[in-house]
């Protein structure tokens, strides 16, 4: 389980002036707010366009280039399959198939008691032991329907 | 005093992937007593990722691997190791694995050896000879040197490093960068990774060399968020190369000052593409930008910067120490040098092969490799990444050199080779690589941009078999713009795989329901 901060005004600023309160670091503090936040959101976006004297329309437009920013609360636990073409030689397409249904949501959403977001990757550099799945920050290699299940259970505790 | 036994458990994704840390915390808890002989160290990984977790126990001559252990393994493969008996697990002396010794380590020969953050244990492997080589002959002769090796950028493009080097030095500025691109993203590649979790220090080291020889004190190294463990290693790296004066102020006692900042990416396949780089770690979305001017000229923060890939700085600090010519003999025609080919997919052995260019397809694939991992018959390999050509088996012969690929209509790109079984639709394929470019377009120009989406639409007309002709031959023509029209290689090489697959497969493109 990643352990998040709820979003505070002070923390943020602790976060950018630790980060570098410059503009060539939006896309450094984006990140920093991410892993401790889980996400931006319109505050953090004001913020950082004031600190780092940029128009909010800036901010927003880097926030919206990258994937990894997400602007609304990810689940507990950040579910990341595979989708390249290393993996696809392995079968991660039977394996995402397998992954929605068993978690019973489609990329991209939160399972119903926000324990599992599942996201699309495109390669973990894991290309030897395909498919690979990244689940928080923990890579698994060869991974098939069943492990995947296991891999569920023993991080978000359910199976299903 | 000194262990008398070392047991090595890689540090390494992909081995931990497999379960390396559970194997290493299992052996942490049985030596807990025996800490006055037996060591246990984190080393990179040889790269022989299928026999990850591979461990190595040495007693200070002779290092005996075993390989694809288990946590449950570890009790008795130890307890047989001491009493001097086999084991189901054992593989005999590293150096004699037959995947290693066949190989042509030139920029990974300390990977998997040593433990990547020890110093002394980089040192002790022939680390830092290559700087202090580079301090004592000065910036032209660094150069000239990296020019007599050949050695080409290995992040895809294949330009030639030592030209790239000259052009930043010339160019007069205040300020130069050296900037390392490890945004490794291509699927079927991980040699970048490899380094950096195995050997951090060489490229640190690399990226010294290259600020010494144009003039730059500042570097940046921009990495992939999806590699936390070598941002982890690397962090730990840069820490400890600054308290051992490699990094920061008159490093080795020399007038040279360099420091190097760690970016990280945002998720982003398309800042792979050096201008988009720059523009991301200038804090702003990954944008491509026109070239010219080239980043030697103007590049980050509008300054003459070096854009290298992370293997190809790894790979300067021997050149260093050993010459440009000891390199340059090795390879063939224009492809001087080794490369680190990745084995990638559907492929038994997987893992990495450092070997001089020239080795063919088939070598890689069947002799390391092993065949598929699923047994059946090869069907294709997409050489290069998601931007690179289908191979048929037939092209397996072709000899791995940047010009005898560009002649079969391929790329070698960063080396990743990702083999296919017979079980593969390349209808499908043609389509995730239009798809991929569609998710992943930077936007800024059309025929990427747009390109990419009718890509899609068009190849699902095709396989459902809609107005076929037509359809085929509106896809070519798109193929043409994009390749003409687009700014970077993202829209510009997106068609090579569509092309290739539809060329070398049109099979698998014929709708099973006939012309409608």
């Amino acid at each position: 389980m990643t352990q998040r901060l709820p979003f505070d005004e002070k923390t943020a600023r602790d976060l950018i002036s630790l980060t570098g309160a410059e503009p060539r670091m939006l896309v450094q503090i984006l990140r920093v707010f991410v892993e401790n936040f889980g996400f931006v959101n319109d505050d953090m976006i004001r913020l950082l366009a004031s600190e780092l004297n940029l128009s909010r329309a800036e901010v927003h437009g880097v926030v919206s280039f990258y994937h990894d920013f997400r602007t609304s609360p990810p689940g507990q636990h950040v579910v990341k399959i595979c989708q390249a073409e290393a993996c696809q030689a392995m079968g991660s397409r039977a394996l995402t198939d397998h992954a929605k249904q068993s978690l019973g949501i489609d990329m991209h959403a939160t399972t119903e008691d926000g324990a599992v977001t599942l996201e699309p990757v495109y390669c973990l550099g894991n290309c030897a032991c395909s498919p690979a799945v990244m689940i928080n920050d923990n890579v698994y290699g060869k991974v098939d329907a069943n492990t995947f299940d296991t891999l569920i259970s023993k991080h978000a505790g359910q199976t299903s | 005093m000194t262990a008398a036994i070392t047991i090595y458990v890689p540090r390494e994704t992909a081995a931990i992937s497999m379960g390396a840390n559970d194997v290493a915390e299992t052996f942490a808890s049985c030596i807990k007593d025996k800490a006055d002989s037996i060591k246990l160290v984190r080393n990179g990984s040889w790269g022989a990722t299928g026999l990850e977790p591979l461990v190595e126990i040495s007693n200070g001559n002779e290092r005996i691997a075993y390989g694809n252990v288990t946590p449950s393994d570890v009790e008795g493969l130890l307890q047989a190791h001491l009493a001097g008996e086999g084991h189901p697990r054992r593989l005999g002396p590293t150096n004699k694995i037959p995947y290693l010794i066949k190989q042509d380590r030139w920029t990974f020969h300390r990977c998997g050896l040593i433990d990547g953050l020890s110093v002394e244990d980089y040192r002790a492997h022939g680390g830092f000879a290559g700087l202090e080589k580079a301090l004592s002959i000065g910036a032209p002769a660094i150069i000239e040197e990296v020019k007599t090796s050949g050695l080409r950028g290995r992040g895809g493009a294949g330009f030639p490093a030592g030209i790239k080097w000259q052009t930043v030095a010339d160019t007069a500025a205040d300020q130069k960068y050296i900037a390392c691109n490890a945004d490794e993203g291509d699927s079927g590649t991980f040699s970048d990774r490899m380094l950096m979790e195995g050997d951090p220090f060489t490229l640190i080291e690399g990226m010294v060399i290259a600020g010494l020889a144009v003039g730059a004190n500042r570097g940046f190294i921009y990495l992939r968020s999806e590699y936390p463990l070598a941002r982890k290693i690397l962090s730990s790296a840069l820490q400890i190369a600054r308290t051992n004066n490699l990094l920061g102020n008159n490093i080795l006692g020399s007038d040279f000052s360099f420091d190097i900042e760690l970016h990280i990416g945002g998720g982003s396949y398309v800042c792979g593409e050096e201008t988009a780089m720059l523009e991301s770690l200038e804090g702003k979305a990954g944008m491509i930008r026109f070239k010219p001017p080239l980043p030697a000229i103007e590049g980050l923060f509008g300054k003459p910067t070096v854009v290298n890939n992370v293997v190809t700085l790894g790979s300067i600090p021997n050149i260093l120490r050993l010459g440009g010519n000891r390199y340059a003999k090795l390879g063939v025609n224009r492809s001087k040098g080794t490369l680190a080919f990745q084995l990638a997919g559907n492929i038994k052995n997987g893992g990495l092969v450092e070997k001089a260019f020239g080795v063919t397809l088939r070598e890689l694939i069947y002799e390391w490799g092993g065949g598929t991992a699923s047994g059946r018959d090869v069907k294709a390999v997409q050489i290069g990444g998601p931007l690179g050509a289908y191979f048929p088996a037939s092209k397996l012969d072709t000899p791995l050199d940047y010009e005898a690929f560009i002649q079969q209509g391929g790329m070698i790109g960063h080396g990743g080779i990702v083999v296919f079984d017979d079980t593969v639709d390349m209808a499908e394929q043609a389509r995730f690589a239009m798809e991929f470019c569609a998710i992943e377009s930077c936007g800024k120009c059309t025929p990427c941009r747009i390109g990419s989406v009718r890509g899609v639409e068009v190849i699902d007309r095709v396989i459902a078999g809609t107005d076929r002709t037509n359809n085929l031959a509106l896809l070519d023509e798109l193929c043409d713009t994009m390749v003409d029209g687009s700014l970077c290689a993202m829209g510009g090489m997106t068609p090579f795989p569509v092309r290739s697959a539809l060329q070398e497969f049109p099979q698998d493109f014929e709708s099973s329901g006939g012309e409608k």
